[in-house]
């Protein structure tokens, strides 16, 4: 399968081995990855912050660049949501009848990674070794906006060698929230606290989500506390081998 | 402008040209669950702490006169339109009662309710020898059956607006029947126009309630509940005592309302 | 653009100091913080494991929310039948436009009764308009008589919960208050629910027998037949609604459903989502005056038109104030309701709130939730409120002239909309990589670190491969 992958600006600027890996990836289980040149960002955080009219041409971007796709997939739950639920109501809103529906047909072709691994390709064994103790957080918008329920702990379970530990309150939201992380950081430390307490709980050695945004959140917390807690991506464990 | 067409003026403008999409009703519906279940009825008022009595229709009567008897209740109210067998047996045989200290002028309401503690005293003596309780007959703008003190029957004709609370206050307990019930949330309903369920005050202010609920009135859900109450004006929907979660959420029952709520359920 | 079409907003108790400020205070009071995630944590689990019982749940969900659509879509028409409804069986009906309307209304019904004393059936909408101080400002003394409102009452506190309005003190705090404010209370009273609720009985039975005029709010009117509901507990509602002559019901003009038929809906639908239980202990439903009773409604308008006239914004008034929001929600948990400085706090307060008062002065509650979404999922009438606290952010920047962040969010937007652009933008990270280690982030850098940026973009990466 050709699969288009839509990186993510964070991904692509600040997290370059979750795209890496999730290359890597894509190709052991026998798929062609292109990555088309014309991305940029999915335009979330201007929609999220009370600027959907400045997301509009970046949405209306992101819709050209993935034109062609037969099928993109995102290291990203949250990502994946705002094109998936956000970019054709904010087009539709401002009156881009066009450009809505254009979104509608990038939005069905877009999954997370762990929707088109178990969902598309079905598969949930994808031959990892990972022999580390591991804890996992359900990052919000992966959980509620695309629901993505058990499938990134179906993959997890089967990586060998992998001690996966139950996160306590795994589905409480960490406090980053984008921009709410600055706007309101006291509250959101106040919520990172509760995390990184359950995160140190676990005694696991490694945190793992389906975005980058909470990671850096969390393993931000966390490399605060020199708590020595490494934050990774799940398509950075699922793409280790032996 | 006044205020309602101000009001309704905003409305109209704010409301905007919409059609909205017909209610979808996919729930479980009114009549499509068959009867209520009694056992899951008990289960779920046990689980509010009521007292639960499982018994034939044919020994009511006994059993109100023992959770009278248990609870040590001597001035007992009664819904006027209850049966009258099912508080025969709380008296000692041959008398029932002191008047009915509920109903009559409300001018005359001193008289009422020295008359009243009069016929209580009366009763206390009685009691020492035959243990028995005190039972008057609400009111509710139908006829209201008591027994005088010195043992006579007494017919008044009395209305609910001439209900006298501090009477209600003394009693030791209230006997009602009810409209419908619900077995999945242990919900009693009653209708206050109905005179074997009384006016409201009658089941409120007296700290423990007798409530009978016939097999056939319990249904299986809240919609049919509410399918038996349309037209129904004035309703308690009672799910065990009174309680409160009010201080850091957890629940405790006993509040304003009756402290004990026994339900009879006659099979 | 702070209202729609112009509608008039709404005044009373639903403006405080900033969120992130108010927050912070509280975010310091570490029982503060005990006391809520003990509270919420337990009602959580309750509501999870009653509403899990239904097999049905999302039909009801999806019928709860459709009527109280239906009820929006023709609300003027539904008004009116209920007021005719009414006033067929002899209850009168008063229009208030305003919460100082509402209360010229109310204290004036009072007064001519000659009482100098109200007892009260828990009313969010009396505490939104300032019903209790309008009263005392004509001598009349109204007495809480719902536990928790009691509670908040005499410790002179202000209500931190749509349905708890005490949740944020615990046990002893309790105690301490009934002790120094409950005239006659035993002094050895202990700190357990039981005594406590004993104690708060016994003060307010002489009320009940004593006081002849009732306010009570509503939580829903039926349109077809007149006939108003309130849920309740304790029995104080039933006392309020049935001992005294004469009883005034304050209701939100949204508060109605069009037939008696639609009870069926909320009647699961609210219980389970507000106490967790699957029936709360009493539900008064009555239609029109009773047992000899004079009966006011006032149906209060208070910003409530101006939420309506916003299409992405009046679904805010499907709610049916059951606080399963405010119990899931991880802001409220650490901050507490005072931090919204509303009336109505939480997740729905946050969307409803800017809503009645226009977002000018409301203009951080919309960005006080990190979207994490868990509100929508639990909310028994579906009302999406990330989606409309996304779109009332949109209002709150469309609302004030250029700043720093609409500046510096056009400059990205301008970046983000051309590769070509962006990537010499990301391109600067690798400077950045010295600048992160030595230029604080507000806010963020407090509790954590920022990322070292890489050496590499993933675009370079890719292309060199």
């Amino acid at each position: 399968m050709r699969v288009a992958l839509f990186v993510t600006c964070l991904v692509d600027g600040l997290f370059p081995d979750v795209g890496k890996a999730t290359v890597r990836l894509l190709e052991r289980l026998g798929h062609e990855v292109v990555v088309p040149s014309a991305q940029t960002c999915c335009g979330q955080m201007h929609i999220n912050t009370g600027y959907p009219g400045q997301a509009l041409p970046v949405i209306r971007n992101h819709v050209e660049a993935f034109e062609r796709a037969d099928v993109i997939v995102a290291p990203s739950g949250s990502c994946a949501g705002s094109v998936r639920h956000q970019h054709a109501d904010v087009a539709r809103k401002h009156g881009d009848r066009k450009l809505a529906e254009a979104a509608e047909s990038t939005a069905k072709r877009t999954y997370e990674l762990s929707e088109f691994l178990v969902d598309v390709l079905q598969v949930t064994d994808v031959g990892a070794y990972f022999p580390h103790r591991v804890t996992y957080h359900p990052t919000c918008h992966s959980l509620r906006v695309l629901k993505v329920q058990d499938r990134p702990l179906k993959l997890l379970k089967a990586v060998e060698g992998i001690d996966l530990v139950e996160l306590p309150s795994a589905e409480t939201c960490c406090g980053f929230g984008g921009t709410f992380a600055l706007k309101n950081s006291d509250t959101s430390t106040a919520m990172l606290g509760d995390k990184m307490s359950a995160v140190l709980s676990t005694k696991a050695g490694v945190l793992t989500a389906g975005d980058s945004s909470c990671l850096m959140h969390i393993g931000g917390g966390l490399s605060r506390l020199r708590s020595g807690v490494r934050p990774l991506h799940l398509a950075q464990i699922l793409e280790h081998t032996r | 402008m006044s205020a309602r067409d101000e009001v309704l003026a905003r409305v109209r403008r704010a409301k905007g040209p919409r059609d909205p999409a017909p209610v979808p009703r996919d729930y479980r519906a009114a009549g499509t669950r068959g009867p209520g279940d009694l056992d899951l009825f008990a289960e779920r008022l046990r689980d509010y702490r009521a007292r639960v009595r499982v018994v034939p229709a044919d020994q009511v009567a006994e059993t109100i006169a023992a959770a009278l008897r248990e609870r040590g209740a001597r001035r007992v109210v009664v819904a006027p339109g209850t049966p009258p067998e099912w508080t025969e047996l709380s008296y000692p045989a041959g008398r029932i009662e002191s008047r009915d200290p509920l109903g009559g002028d409300p001018r005359e309401a001193n008289t009422e309710v020295k008359a009243e503690a009069k016929a209580g005293a009366n009763t206390e003596a009685k009691a020492e020898a035959g243990a028995g309780s005190e039972v008057a007959r609400a009111p509710e703008g139908v006829d209201a059956v008591g027994l005088d003190t010195d043992g006579t029957v007494s017919v008044d004709r009395v209305g609910a607006d001439t209900l006298d609370v501090a009477i209600l206050e003394r009693a030791d307990a209230v006997v009602t029947a009810c409209h419908v019930a619900v077995a999945e949330t242990g919900t009693i309903v009653l209708d206050h126009d109905a005179a074997d369920q009384g006016p409201r005050a009658l089941t409120l202010v007296p700290d423990y309630h007798i409530v009978v609920v016939r097999a056939d009135q319990v249904v299986a859900g809240v919609p049919d509940a509410v399918a038996a109450l349309a037209g129904v004006r004035t309703q308690t929907w009672i799910s065990g005592p009174s309680a409160t979660s009010d201080i850091e959420l957890e629940r405790v029952e006993g509040v304003h309302g009756p402290r004990t709520l026994e339900v009879v359920i006659a099979r | 653009m702070t209202t729609f079409l112009g509608m008039p907003t709404g005044g009373g108790h639903l403006t405080g100091e900033p969120f992130p400020k108010a927050a912070k205070h509280a975010l310091g009071n570490a029982q503060l913080r005990r006391n809520l995630a003990k509270a919420t944590g337990t009602i959580r689990a309750k509501r999870a494991n009653v509403v899990g019982e239904l097999p049905d749940w999302a039909e009801l969900r999806a019928a709860g929310a459709a009527i109280k659509d239906e009820v929006l879509a023709n609300l003027d028409e539904y008004l009116v039948r209920f007021e005719e409804a009414l006033t067929s069986r002899g209850t009168h009906v008063h229009w208030a436009r305003d919460a100082d309307e509402a209360n010229r209304i109310i204290t004036g019904l009072v007064k001519a009764t000659g009482t100098r004393e109200v007892i009260k059936v828990k009313s969010m909408a009396t505490v939104e308009i300032g019903l209790n101080e309008a009263l005392a400002d004509v001598g009349v003394h109204a007495v809480e008589t719902d536990l928790a409102e009691l509670i908040v009452q005499l410790g002179n506190d202000k209500s931190s919960h749509i349905l708890v309005p005490a949740i944020h003190r615990n046990r002893s705090e309790i105690r301490e208050v009934f002790r120094r404010e409950m005239p006659g209370v035993d002094p050895d009273l202990t700190d357990d629910p039981r005594a406590l609720a004993e104690a708060a009985r016994k003060h307010l039975r002489h009320k009940f027998m004593t006081v002849d005029v009732a306010i009570s709010g509503a939580n829903f009117g039926v349109a077809e037949t007149g006939a108003l509901v309130v849920v309740e507990s304790e029995g104080n509602g039933r006392m309020c609604l049935t001992l005294p002559r004469t009883l005034i019901s304050v209701v939100g003009i949204e508060k109605l459903v069009p037939s008696w038929r639609d009870l069926e809906v909320f009647l699961q639908l609210l219980p389970r989502s507000s106490t967790g239980e699957r029936m709360n202990p009493y539900t008064s439903v009555w239609t029109g005056p009773t047992e000899g009773q004079t009966s006011h409604v006032v149906l209060v308008d208070n910003g409530r038109t101006a939420t309506l006239a916003d299409p992405d914004g009046r679904a805010a008034l499907r709610c049916i104030r059951c606080s399963a929001c405010l119990n899931s929600c991880p802001v409220y948990e650490r901050t507490g309701g005072h931090a919204y400085g509303s009336t109505y706090p939480g997740p729905i307060g946050a969307v409803l709130s800017p809503q009645l008062t226009g977002v000018d002065k409301n203009p951080t509650l919309p960005f006080a939730s990190s979207l994490c979404g868990v509100c929508y999922d639990v909310c028994p009438v579906a009302i999406d409120i990330p989606s409309m606290l996304v779109h009332l952010r949109e209002r709150v920047t469309e609302s004030k002239r250029a700043t720093p962040e609409s500046t510096a969010m056009r400059a990205l937007a301008w970046a983000m909309s051309d590769a070509r652009r962006w990537r010499r933008l990301i391109r600067l990270g690798k400077f950045g990589r010295v600048a992160s280690r030595h230029v604080p982030l507000p806010g963020w850098s407090t509790a954590r670190d920022l990322p070292q940026p890489p050496k590499e973009t993933f675009r370079d990466w890719w292309e060199s491969r």
